[in-house]
């Protein structure tokens, strides 16, 4: 085995016990990003070039890299604990920021922002010990299911098929944990952006419950939904990444005051006793037909509706009671009402680019402050933040707001309500992660429509705000992976990584679990 | 198929979110819109009670749950030329803008 394919707690433990050292770590690892990730994305970059590698990153900071290495090495030197996550190597999508370090949000209008400060999350890992060898990309603002909005090109690829999409927002996260470039990213998650790129790269992704997760440094889309988590390839590196960063933080009112239980002890509690419950309204789709303007409903895949029952099925057999029929009537009402609050509050916090304080402002000479603004913004913005703007407008403006803006928060009620009277029945719900494996690029971009729809099975979980986890469940028939993916009640993502964790026990001598995409063998 | 956002509703908003658009991309944004609302008028078809509550966040916020406020105190950052180094024109202290658009009070 080599040193890249090590897990977080492998690591972090030879690490710790003298077996490793930071340095190896970290070189092993900045030489195989090396290898396999290209060139990074930069703004105006040919979206075609390199079309066999990964380009997951935006910067890599090498020197930072070694130069952390060296504190740890040194920590452990002088008879000192670096900590939990000692000398592991982890990505940081570039929505959050990390002090001195570029952070674009892989847009334009931000490409010449360096962070003064670091994001918590960021911070507490560091803390922890982790060394971060740079910052990845993703979707412009996280605004986009495929990485294709990226004004940073070429954008990153799957793994797993390079003329397909990782997934999206966090697809530079996936695809770099995907392909051996670091066991943890730090992604963040808004409608399913940590769930889907990890369901699409073959990756654990977990969206952590509103509030679990300090959001103080993660440049802000939708305020109400936004939750940074971590992408990982297992379960147990999912807990230890939760376990660091959770819990409240001064910075951050939303950061609720409840305990962070032991998440690596809670785990290996399996899931014997435990009721996991499906519903029938995770299994069928809504797509929507552009021509005709109507929403269509079709069966999930098989194969994808398969990898569901047989997960269920194995947890059965380690004791778990399957509950079927649990009704969540309002699953398709998700993203209608995404549409509609993810716009007001991206519309809102887009407003503070404006040119004057960070980030671009136009070089064209402008009459007044107002033609800078606008010229600024249309410079700066690429067209995915200007469609959530122009909506975000309507659908709060004050003679539609009635119509729109509060009939889409009521109908959060009701699908949070689904969800409460769900776990008054079940410990958690078992779904599949997405409609459909990864698609080809170019596949989907540009009907902003059919590429919301991908996360369809996702945002009720931040509607609700409760958490989820979407794990690897083996791939289809052209070999690409399918996810499958457990939501639970406010603050129980330690149900999540028993039930998880459990699935990965009763399947770690299955063939596919020893697959590795092409590039990173 | 009828357009719910004209070009002239399009304009007004594209004055209010501060944007300038070429005619390709009006074009293309003005019909994604359209497209997006034909889906969010999905929501008309549940019949709502009119006591449901809006939800502005999803997880319920209680005394247990939610941080003291902090103290209401001034704080210096401790490096303001850290921040002022990110804007696109200074001088010393001040951050440089174009003429702002006044009218003389009468």
């Amino acid at each position: 085995m080599q040193l890249f394919e090590l897990t977080a707690l492998q690591i972090a433990e030879s690490i710790r016990q003298k077996k490793l050292t930071a340095r190896e770590v970290i070189e092993a690892h900045l030489n195989h990003i090396q290898t396999v990730d290209g060139i990074p994305g930069t703004v105006g970059g040919d979206p075609a070039a390199e079309p066999d590698k990964i380009h997951a990153f935006i910067t890599l900071t090498k020197e930072s890299a070694l130069e952390q290495a060296a504190a740890i090495d040194a920590k452990i030197a002088a008879g000192e604990d670096p900590g939990p996550l000692a000398g592991v190597p982890v990505t940081i999508k570039d929505i959050l920021c990390v002090e001195g370090t570029p952070s674009t949000a892989a847009s334009k209008i931000l490409a010449n922002f360096v962070a003064p400060y670091t994001a918590t999350a960021v911070e507490r890992w560091q803390k922890a010990g982790a060394i971060v060898l740079g910052k990845v990309n993703l979707d412009e603002f996280t605004y986009g299911s495929s990485n294709e909005s990226s004004a940073f090109q070429p954008a990153p690829r799957n793994p797993w098929d390079t003329s397909r999409v990782p997934g999206g927002s966090s697809g530079g996260s996936a695809a770099a944990v995907a392909a051996f470039e670091g066991p943890i990213s730090l992604g963040t998650d808004t409608a399913g952006s940590i769930r889907l790129p990890a369901a699409y790269c073959g990756v654990v992704g977990l969206k952590p419950t509103y509030g679990r997760v300090s959001r103080y440094g993660l440049i802000a889309f939708g305020s109400s939904l936004d939750c940074p988590g971590p992408l990982t390839r297992t379960v147990s590196d999912s807990a230890l990444a939760l376990q660091v960063m959770a819990g409240a933080d001064p910075h951050d009112s939303t950061a609720a005051t409840v305990p962070v239980p032991d998440y690596l002890a809670e785990i290996e509690k399996g899931v014997h006793g435990l009721k996991i419950g499906l519903s029938p309204d995770y299994f069928r789709i809504t797509y929507f037909d552009a021509a005709t303007g109507a929403l269509e409903e079709q069966p999930l895949p098989a194969e994808i509706k398969q990898a569901v029952y047989d997960a269920a099925q194995k947890l059965a057999a380690q004791g778990a009671e399957i509950v079927e029929d649990i009704p969540m009537p309002h699953t398709k009402f998700g993203i209608p009402a995404y549409f509609v609050i993810s716009r007001v509050e991206a519309a809102s916090n887009l407003h503070r680019y404006d040119g004057v304080k960070y980030g671009y402002r136009t070089p064209d000479l402008t009459e007044d402050l107002r033609s800078m603004y606008r010229k600024s913004r249309a410079q700066g913005f690429g067209l995915q933040p200007k469609l959530r703007v122009l909506m975000g407008m309507y659908v709060s403006a004050a003679q539609y707001s009635e119509q729109y803006y509060n009939r889409a928060l009521k109908i959060r009620s009701l699908i949070r309500r689904d969800f409460d009277e769900a776990f008054a029945k079940v410990d958690t719900l078992l779904t599949p992660s997405t409609p459909g494996p990864a698609f080809k690029i170019g596949g989907v971009y540009g009907d902003s429509v059919l590429m919301q729809y991908a996360d369809q099975l996702l945002v009720t979980g931040n509607h609700a705000g409760v958490p989820g986890i979407s794990i690897p469940a083996g791939f289809d028939g052209e070999n690409l992976p399918i996810g499958i993916h457990f939501f639970a009640g406010d603050f129980r993502e330690d149900l999540l990584f028993r039930a998880g964790h459990a699935y990965e026990q009763a399947t770690k001598n299955e063939a596919w679990r020893s697959a590795r995409p092409a590039l990173a063998r | 198929m009828s357009e719910e956002i004209t070009r002239e509703l399009f304009n007004h908003l594209v004055e209010l979110a501060a944007l300038e658009l070429s005619e390709t991309e009006a074009e293309y944004l003005r019909k994604q819109l359209n497209n997006q609302l034909k889906a969010i008028h999905e929501l008309e078809s549940t019949p709502l009670d009119p006591d449901t509550p809006i939800a502005s966040h999803g997880v319920p916020y209680t005394a247990a749950t939610t941080p003291a406020l902090r103290s209401d105190t001034l704080n210096s950052h401790p490096n303001p030329a850290k921040l002022l180094a990110g804007a696109p024109e200074v001088d010393e202290n001040y951050i440089i803008v174009p003429e702002i658009p006044h009218q003389k009070l009468k």
